[in-house]
């Protein structure tokens, strides 16, 4: 107490790398573990399946988690922004459904330019997220029976739309090219290259506001070390994926093409989140939605803007489906949802509301690909990938909880 | 007596038959704590939530510094600089201190939010009120004990230069070493300039920090405006309760 009566209100970015860590240990030891634990979860995963099977650990391999990863993450990213506000969307999967069977009709069976036919696609997006935002919103129909009834409705929809049984091969080689080509070898050098300067710069100009505000800046070492670590690390992944993986005669290499969409709509989704007033309420909103009120916030719109958000990514993460597969059925999106709240959570993001970033969907996807990709290699039977997803889940929910109440804010959930 | 930053005269205020406020009177002056005290029922929150444009008066004259208004949205209290800060707090615990108090009205730049102007008023506001409790205005307010969540709240309401202040039974659910924190904040808060309102049950609260206490019984003001000094527990108590009536100050 009289220590801290002595020293200045500070504004948690001073003192040396040394405090630096120091509080950042303190911080997690109080609960805060955000993706920690996921990333644990990850690297033991790993560990245990290249031990197990032989081909886990090949560069072949290696690309096919980055695929196999890519349409959970978008999913996974798209329901952060529901869940943040402590709201759920069951039908975000079947969402991506219809409109990817609005695509295929329009770029199939109508001729219509793919481009169109994929912004006709986000629009059916949009408007199905305006749809569930108006109900949960303005009406004030819990979000969980809403979603639920159009999860329902919305496989009926497909069915309508393309038919018993339908099914609808892609044809847009542009579409098709987003899971199954890759960069040339340059373009994963100048993915590293453009993500280091974006990096450098908004850590610059972040540290020249906080000079004219006045207020401290954290010791320009960690800027640094964070630069190297997205340099280094990004920097083994592009030349792993850059190596030569075929097993043919053929070769193939580059980093697949889905990387830097997905990594662009993670930057622009994190911006929104971390810099806009439209970020800070929404948290506000899962938080504390009273307060927010009375903050003058505009809860409804708040909510409403983070369902459209929701279904419209939902739609890319159908895109990128669609093009993995190589076509649409009358079930497209059916499956995947549940695992798409589950690897939010893996990830760290609370569904209570107002704790989670984006990033920890996208490492929570890593998690449940690695699960489905390492038991697949195993040749067990699919029951057990339900059960060992299942599990994981419970318990990434269960070190939730207790790492909370270790920081004694359970009372915030009561 | 100075011009009050605020005054209240004739003020009504009815539900379907039932009289809250029958003709009342209530005035706050710069740099004093005004204590409201009155029974369950007897009306505060309906004066106070008149006060803050939630819930407009049906009749009565409303002045702010000399001048009359009009309370009938938020949004005009507000802009007058009328602030309250309600018993239950309204802050998001998943937010830190700096996010709480930009809640609603953060600092844009560039269209994005900045930082770092924001940590440096934060941290100014609350050194201003000569708060101690806090180490770094990037605490997230669920670590916050109750004391600090109400030094928080009350650092909100006077970020924006309040005139008036209005607290809401602010020490109900403290201990006492946290009372006392608060009570010196009101202190400081009124010594700032401010005008504050100060609800409360607690009359020795009332008696350790206001200059004057109004006392609401029934929807009648039976006591306005009584300098601390010239009263004492037992007849406040009898006010509240409706055995005794305040006469002007002559024994």
């Amino acid at each position: 107490m009289s220590a801290l009566s002595s020293t200045p209100i500070g504004t948690g970015q001073e003192g040396s790398v040394k405090d630096q860590v120091k509080a950042y240990i303190a911080n997690v030891r109080n609960g805060n573990m955000g993706s920690l634990p996921a990333i644990g979860g990850f690297l033991v995963l790993s560990i245990l399946f290249s031990f197990l099977n032989p081909y886990f650990l090949t560069k072949l391999n290696f690309a096919n988690l980055f695929t196999q990863a890519a349409t959970l993450m978008m999913l996974a990213m798209a329901l952060v922004f529901v869940i943040l506000i402590a709201e759920i969307d069951l039908s975000a999967g079947v969402t991506s459904g219809v409109a990817m069977a609005v695509f295929v009709l329009l770029v199939n069976t109508m001729h219509v330019n793919w481009i169109l036919g994929l912004l006709a696609a986000l629009a059916t997006g949009l408007a199905i997220g305006s749809f569930i935002g108006y109900f949960v919103a303005r009406v004030g129909v819990p979000s969980f029976v809403v979603t639920l009834g159009l999860f329902l409705g919305f496989q009926g929809l497909q069915l309508v739309l393309l038919g018993d049984g339908g099914l609808y091969r892609i044809e847009t080689p542009q579409i098709l090219s987003i899971m199954n080509d890759n960069l040339p070898i340059w373009g994963g050098w100048l993915m590293i290259v453009v993500a280091v300067i974006v990096s450098l710069v908004t850590s610059l100009l972040d540290r020249r506001r906080r000079t004219i505000a006045g207020v401290a800046n954290r010791h320009v070492t960690l800027m640094w070390i964070r630069i190297a670590a997205i340099a280094i690390g990004g920097g083994v992944v592009v030349f792993i994926l850059n190596l030569d993986r075929s097993v043919s005669i053929l070769p193939i290499s580059g980093v697949p093409i889905v990387v830097p969409i997905a990594l662009v709509l993670l930057w622009a989704g994190t911006f929104l989140l971390d810099r806009t007033r439209f970020g800070r309420h929404l948290y506000a909103v899962g938080g504390n939605p009273e307060a927010a009120r009375r903050a003058g916030i505009k809860v409804a719109s708040v909510r409403i803007v983070a369902f459209i958000l929701c279904s419209t990514l939902s739609v890319v993460s159908g895109v990128f489906d669609a093009s993995r597969i190589g076509s649409v059925d009358s079930g497209a999106g059916k499956a995947i949802v549940l695992s798409g709240v589950a690897a939010a959570v893996v990830g760290g993001v609370s569904l209570f509301g107002g704790r989670g970033r984006l990033v920890h969907a996208a490492i929570g996807a890593f998690v449940i690909a690695v699960i489905d990709n390492g038991l697949g290699l195993l040749g067990l039977p699919a029951g057990v990938n339900f059960l060992v997803t299942g599990g994981v889940l419970i318990l990434a929910a269960t070190v939730d909880a207790v790492s909370r109440k270790r920081g004694g804010t359970q009372l915030s959930r009561l | 007596m100075d011009v009050p930053v605020i005054e209240l005269t004739g003020v009504r205020k009815s539900f379907g038959p039932v009289d809250v406020l029958k003709g009342v009177n209530l005035a706050a002056y710069a740099g004093k704590v005004t204590a409201l005290v009155g029974d369950n029922g007897a009306g505060k929150s309906t004066l106070i939530k008149g006060l803050a444009g939630v819930q407009p008066y049906d009749e009565g004259v409303v002045t702010f510094e000399g001048k009359p208004v009009t309370l009938h949205t938020p949004r005009e209290a507000a802009a007058l600089g009328i602030e309250v800060v309600y018993q239950d707090l309204a802050l998001c615990e998943n937010l830190d201190i700096v996010q709480n108090m930009f809640l609603g009205r953060e600092e844009i730049s560039n269209g994005t939010l900045n930082e770092g102007t924001m940590e440096r008023e934060a941290a100014e506001t609350l050194r201003s009120l000569s708060v101690r409790t806090v180490s770094s205005v990037r605490q997230k307010v669920s670590s916050l004990s109750g004391g600090q969540r109400q030094t928080v709240a009350i650092a909100r309401s006077v970020l924006k230069k309040a005139k008036v202040v209005i607290l809401d039974e602010p020490t109900a659910a403290l201990g006492v070493a946290q009372t006392e924190q608060v009570l010196a904040l009101v202190r400081r808060l009124a010594e700032s300039g401010v005008a504050v309102i100060l609800i409360s049950h607690n009359l020795v609260d009332v008696f350790e920090v206001a200059d004057y206490v109004s006392v609401l019984y029934l929807g009648q003001m039976v006591a306005a405006s009584v300098p601390i000094a010239e009263t004492n527990n037992e007849d406040v108590i009898g006010y509240i309760t409706g055995t005794k009536s305040y006469n002007g100050g002559q024994k």
